[in-house]
């Protein structure tokens, strides 16, 4: 991948960016929203509904049990990926956004009680956020946010502060922001979580695609994530919990898969992780997403994460040169994604005149409205890179942004 | 390969009119003495009005806006404001009908019924994810107006 050739070849993996938009070429700059799907993931979907297609754990005829096998194998290779002790500590859930709600309901409902607290990061995901405090509604516990530096990072002090002053059973935390781009010191966060008793749980969204993840040497009690953030599909995801928490945790949901016996007298729960995973789960897109890790491992990781910080630093650069803008979040450890605000234009103009031209953006505040207003501003516009990444992407943006001057100044 | 092409023209829906309300909004401004006060807010941008009008009998003798928010939502709130300030209260709640069908269902203009210097709001209909930043001044008009007297 670090070769020019081999880039080119993955870009052709990925179907949907063969077009154009606006009369250009697209360059999708939108990946921290969602990665494009390369061929690898959308062809094993695919032949899963058309060779194997029948529904999971329920048959003994062959189409259950490949379709079963298909599912499990999915399950170990996301375990595999992220380093987890088994794959009993990974369940299948619908994203990263489920995967908190399942810790949330669960674990918080559980082990939360008044006077308890959790602690956020004041850059955290409404997803990382909004789940706990409909928790601490219901169990008279408190969500406090840890406080973050100008340049979009941690303060590791005052986080050590707040746990110092007692009671806090969680602290919460993005792996990599997806505002910002800022990869948190997670290992440092739970070290110190843990000295004072509370545990960590990690939104691991955007890291999975450009950071190796290894839950064990980070040391986080549960992990987060969302298969279409990295280039596998929509709607499924996975939360990794060290084995003993999942056991201890009742149901999130109830249904069929998750149950031991039912009776109206009681009905007795599975095991982890299929305690927590009611209903007919999304095979597909599970399959989709162990595809999708697949893919990642083939081409490599470290091999994707050279060239993202290489035009990383192209980027950077070459924003330098549009008079007027201005970056936010400068921390120095950080993957391909600018969040930036004009003089001389709104983000939500800057957006429709960047699609004009072609070039997908995301603008707004990026589901975390809180660190906007922590950071002064009223939202952003957001260019975000990925393996498929090249310089004429970020050259058309650049191109793009000089219109925005000229057509608003 | 797939080809959206690009038949709308950005200088389309960025007019020179509405890119000089965006820039130097009129009516800008606190009003202490209003009688009808609305907000509007647009969770998924952040775009934010607040309106607040003057109604003596039934004019409206005074409107103006606070806020923040994109060109088209603060140019929209700028023209409206214009538009409504010394007009009767049927007759601003008949333009948000009109601005409505025109911008929000596509209507065609018909000559005699045209929207005057609104027009050069009506260029977001090629741009359907930048409609609610034309209407959110129309609604805080529309909720200012159906609401008790401050
Ligand atoms: C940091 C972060 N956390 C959580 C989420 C939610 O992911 P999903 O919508 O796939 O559940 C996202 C994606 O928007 C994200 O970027």
């Amino acid at each position: 991948m670090s070769k020019l050739r081999s880039q080119i070849d993955v870009r052709l993996e990925f179907p949907a960016l063969a077009q154009e938009v606006s009369g250009r070429p697209l360059a999708y700059l939108d990946s921290a929203a969602s990665t494009q799907k390369p061929n690898a993931v959308l062809a094993a979907m695919e032949r899963f509904y058309r060779e194997d297609n029948a529904n999971v754990h329920r048959g003994v005829h062959t189409l259950s049990q490949r379709a079963t096998d298909a599912f499990e194998a999915a399950r170990r290779t996301v375990a595999r990926f992220v380093n987890a002790q088994s794959e009993r500590e990974v369940v299948f859930t619908k994203g990263c956004t489920e995967a908190i709600n399942l810790v949330a309901a669960s674990w918080g409902g559980a082990n939360l009680g008044p006077g308890d607290r959790v602690l956020v990061s004041h850059m955290e995901h409404h997803a990382d956020i909004v789940p706990w405090q409909l928790i601490a509604q219901r169990t008279g516990a408190t969500v406090e946010p840890f406080p973050i530096t100008d340049s979009g990072e941690v303060d590791l002090a005052s986080l050590e502060a707040m746990l110092a002053a007692g009671r806090v059973k969680l602290v919460g935390v993005k792996h990599v922001c997806n505002a910002l781009g800022t990869v948190n010191p997670v290992a440092e966060i739970a070290r110190l979580a843990h000295a004072h008793g509370a545990l960590v749980l990690a939104d691991g969204a955007q890291a999975l695609a450009h950071v190796p993840v290894d839950v064990q040497a980070l040391g986080v009690d549960f992990y987060a994530m969302s298969a279409h953030k990295v280039y596998g599909p929509m709607g499924v995801g996975a939360l990794y919990g060290r084995a003993e928490l999942l056991e201890a945790m009742p149901p999130y949901q109830g249904g069929g898969d998750m149950i031991r016996t039912v009776s109206f007298e009681g009905t007795t729960f599975n095991d982890p992780p299929n305690r927590f995973e009611p209903g007919t789960p999304n095979v597909a897109g599970a399959i989709g997403f162990g595809a999708a890790l697949d893919w990642v491992r083939a081409v490599g990781l470290g091999a994707i994460a050279a060239h993202e910080s290489a035009l990383t630093a192209y980027s950077s650069s070459r924003l330098a040169e549009v008079p007027g803008l201005r970056v936010v979040g400068t921390a120095p450890e950080r993957i391909g994604v600018f969040s930036f605000v004009m003089d001389a234009a709104h983000p939500h103009d800057v957006g429709t005149v960047l699609d004009r031209h072609g070039v997908a953006v995301r603008t707004g505040h990026h589901c975390c409205m809180p660190l906007m207003r922590r950071l002064g501003v009223p939202a952003t516009t957001r260019i975000s890179l990925a393996a498929y990444s090249n310089e004429a992407d970020v050259d058309a943006a650049v191109e793009a942004l000089h219109g925005v001057r000229a057509l608003f100044t | 390969m797939r080809k959206e092409s690009s038949r709308m023209d950005l200088q389309d829906l960025y007019q020179q009119t509405l890119l000089d309300h965006g820039k130097r909004p009129r009516n800008f401004g606190p009003l202490p003495e209003a009688t009808h006060r609305a907000e509007g807010y647009n969770p998924m941008c952040g775009d934010e009005v607040r309106l607040a009008l003057l109604v003596e009998g039934d004019v409206v003798r005074e409107a103006r806006f606070e806020g923040c928010g994109c060109a088209i939502s603060q140019a929209s709130a700028s023209m409206m404001t214009q538009a409504v300030k010394g007009q009767t209260v049927v007759h601003a709640r008949e333009l948000f009908d009109r601005f409505h069908a025109v911008v929000v269902r596509g209507e065609d203009e018909a000559s005699d019924d045209d929207l005057g210097p609104l027009d050069c709001l009506t260029g977001v209909r090629q741009y359907p994810n930048r409609i609610k930043c034309a209407t959110l001044a129309w609604h805080a008009l529309k909720d200012a107006l159906e609401g008790e007297r401050a």
